[in-house]
């Protein structure tokens, strides 16, 4: 378990980090962007299959079941639409 | 195990981390989300061996099931419609947080009451961003009216939060939380998800879903401390600071304050009418021929594209056109509104799609000057953003706004289905200026004509 100040530490610096990455983003990036954290926080599968790996009773695997579903979803779809998106972007010189 | 399964989910943030990195430089953007997915599969692959897990069957017909929807839908969606699926992925997300909560809740074992409070808190944030999040897919795809306003919405509204925060604080403290009070929390959280999204108008869509993004993003890094999993705090964490900065630059692109957009109607107010009626004048029309003579002897043409493109599928013939003008040796580049079209970079991605290089297109701050020496400024399908308006009338809802100066070209043509208003019903000061010319028609079907007179030029 990661308790107490180690989280606050962990949470302060992770917000600086993901404010300072996307800091000078350019805005033909920003739909892009946008997906590609929808895809990074699609880490929740790991979390809801944790939760669904425990579960005892028939509604916690119902609703752990779900939650692992959703968060395939998140992390598939997440990643199919922004490598669709991203793989459009080329430059002059590329396209030639 | 232990330790293999602690570097797995080290190396995991690690490749997060360097990935939206790399999604923030157009050149390195495509290698970004690949090393950003092989954290998630590393992640994802090794959780299978977390030590004392059972029910393996369902999680994998789970996954199986789940991945295999969203594969499917996200290979089949149109680029168009990117937005909204972006938002419903997103809300999947949030769902999925809010299930962690609710299984550790229903197990109601935790170390310390302070991992109880996160699981509320995480629950909380997820359902509003899944239930939200639902919403503002149904109102892009055109499932629902853009903005429901009734009587009294923000008491009701407040009302619902209230219970929801009394039945979250009920459970933080509940030594064994009973099942009823769990699914009377989550369905008041759903529910608030709901009310918040439903007066917000489909202009202001982008900055919900960046916000919901965010938002899906803390209720991770929450459950994150529950499950006392590093990987899922530090993403959630990244993703939530991230999508903070991401919803203030939209907001601040369209000079409204987030508060604004998540606590009232958008040109609903009787302002947006007052504007309307201050505009006087007749639109000139211009037929697609001489429109097409004014470009191809031009040195420089701005294109301005907006939503209006995005619905015609024009930009595959915009570009080939702008190709046809470049060969004639004139100068062409594309300018962007950061909210042109239904979120910030959305035209960016059509245009990119239709191939056109990503140095042609410039932001609103790098171009704005260079309309004054422009001969000719090609508005398709925009309205809202070119609106000069934004500068002169305090009286419209959308005074303040950073436009593109497209009114300060010599020539203006502005490619139009009809003569409606825009997305935000506002009345265009533009159209009506001496020196711009409306050409009538669909997207598609005027680029089309343009290509076929400029060839016989």
């Amino acid at each position: 378990m990661i308790e107490g100040f180690t989280a606050l530490y962990i949470f302060m610096l992770a917000g600086f980090t993901g404010y300072e990455v996307i800091a000078r983003v350019p805005v033909i990036l920003h739909t892009p962007l946008m997906s590609g954290s929808n895809f990074v926080h699609g880490i929740v599968l790991v979390g809801a299959m944790v939760a669904m790996g425990h579960a005892e009773t028939d509604i916690e695997k119902l609703i752990g079941f779900i939650g692992v579903m959703l968060a395939a979803g998140n992390a598939v779809g997440g990643y199919v639409v922004t490598e669709r998106m991203l793989e459009m972007f080329k430059s002059s010189k590329e396209a030639k | 195990m232990g330790f293999l399964i602690d570097v797995s989910y080290f190396l995991a943030a690690a490749l997060f981390i360097l990935g939206l990195k790399r999604m923030s430089s157009p050149a390195t953007a495509r290698g970004g989300i690949v090393w950003a997915g092989v954290g998630m599969l590393v992640a994802t692959v090794i959780t299978f061996a977390t030590p004392g897990m059972h029910n393996y069957g369902w999680m994998t017909l789970a996954i199986l099931i789940g991945g295999g929807l969203a594969w499917y839908s996200g290979k089949k969606v149109a680029m168009t419609d990117m937005p909204q699926m972006i938002a419903i992925y997103n809300g999947m997300g949030g769902g999925a947080a809010a299930a962690i909560a609710a299984v550790e809740l229903l197990r109601g074992t935790f170390p310390s009451t302070t991992f109880q409070v996160l699981a509320v808190i995480g629950a909380m944030i997820g359902s509003v961003a899944f239930s939200g999040s639902m919403i503002a897919f149904a109102k892009l795809q055109g499932l629902m009216k853009r903005s429901m306003n009734f009587s009294s919405q923000q008491l009701i509204n407040l009302v619902v939060f209230g219970a929801m925060l009394v039945m979250g604080i009920m459970l933080m403290n509940a030594d064994q939380p009973g099942t009823t009070s769990i699914l009377i929390f989550f369905a008041l959280a759903l529910a608030f998800g709901i009310m918040m999204t439903l007066p917000i108008g489909g202009a202001d869509m982008p900055v919900v879903i960046s916000l919901y993004n965010a938002l899906t993003g803390l209720a991770v890094a929450f459950e994150g401390f529950v499950l006392g999993n590093a990987a899922m705090i530090i993403a959630g964490t990244v993703v939530g600071s991230a999508g903070t900065l991401l919803t203030q630059l939209m907001a601040k692109a369209m000079n409204r304050p987030i508060s604004n957009v998540l606590f009232s109607g958008f040109g609903t107010g009787s302002s947006g009418e007052a504007a309307v009626e201050g505009e006087e004048g007749i639109m000139k029309e211009i037929d697609a021929a001489d429109a097409a003579v004014m470009m191809a002897y031009a040195n420089k043409v701005i294109i301005v594209p907006g939503y209006g493109m995005a619905v015609a599928q024009a930009q595959h013939k915009i570009w080939e056109f702008t190709q046809l003008l470049m060969e004639r040796g004139v100068t062409v580049k594309f300018a962007i509104h950061p909210v042109a079209g239904r979120m910030p970079g959305h035209m960016n991605v059509l245009l990119a799609e239709a191939g056109v290089p990503y140095d042609l297109i410039y932001d609103l701050e790098e171009i704005n000057n260079e309309f004054a020496q422009a001969d000719v400024a090609l508005v398709i399908g925009a309205n809202d953003v070119v609106n000069p308006v934004a500068r002169t009338n305090p009286d419209s809802p959308i005074y303040g706004m950073p436009i593109l100066d497209a009114d300060k070209a010599k020539n203006v043509i502005v490619i139009k289905r009809g003569r409606g208003k825009g997305f935000s019903g506002i009345e265009n000061g533009l159209f009506y200026l001496d020196n711009t010319r409306m050409l009538y028609g669909d997207g598609q079907e005027v680029a089309g004509k343009l290509i076929s007179e400029v060839k016989q030029l």
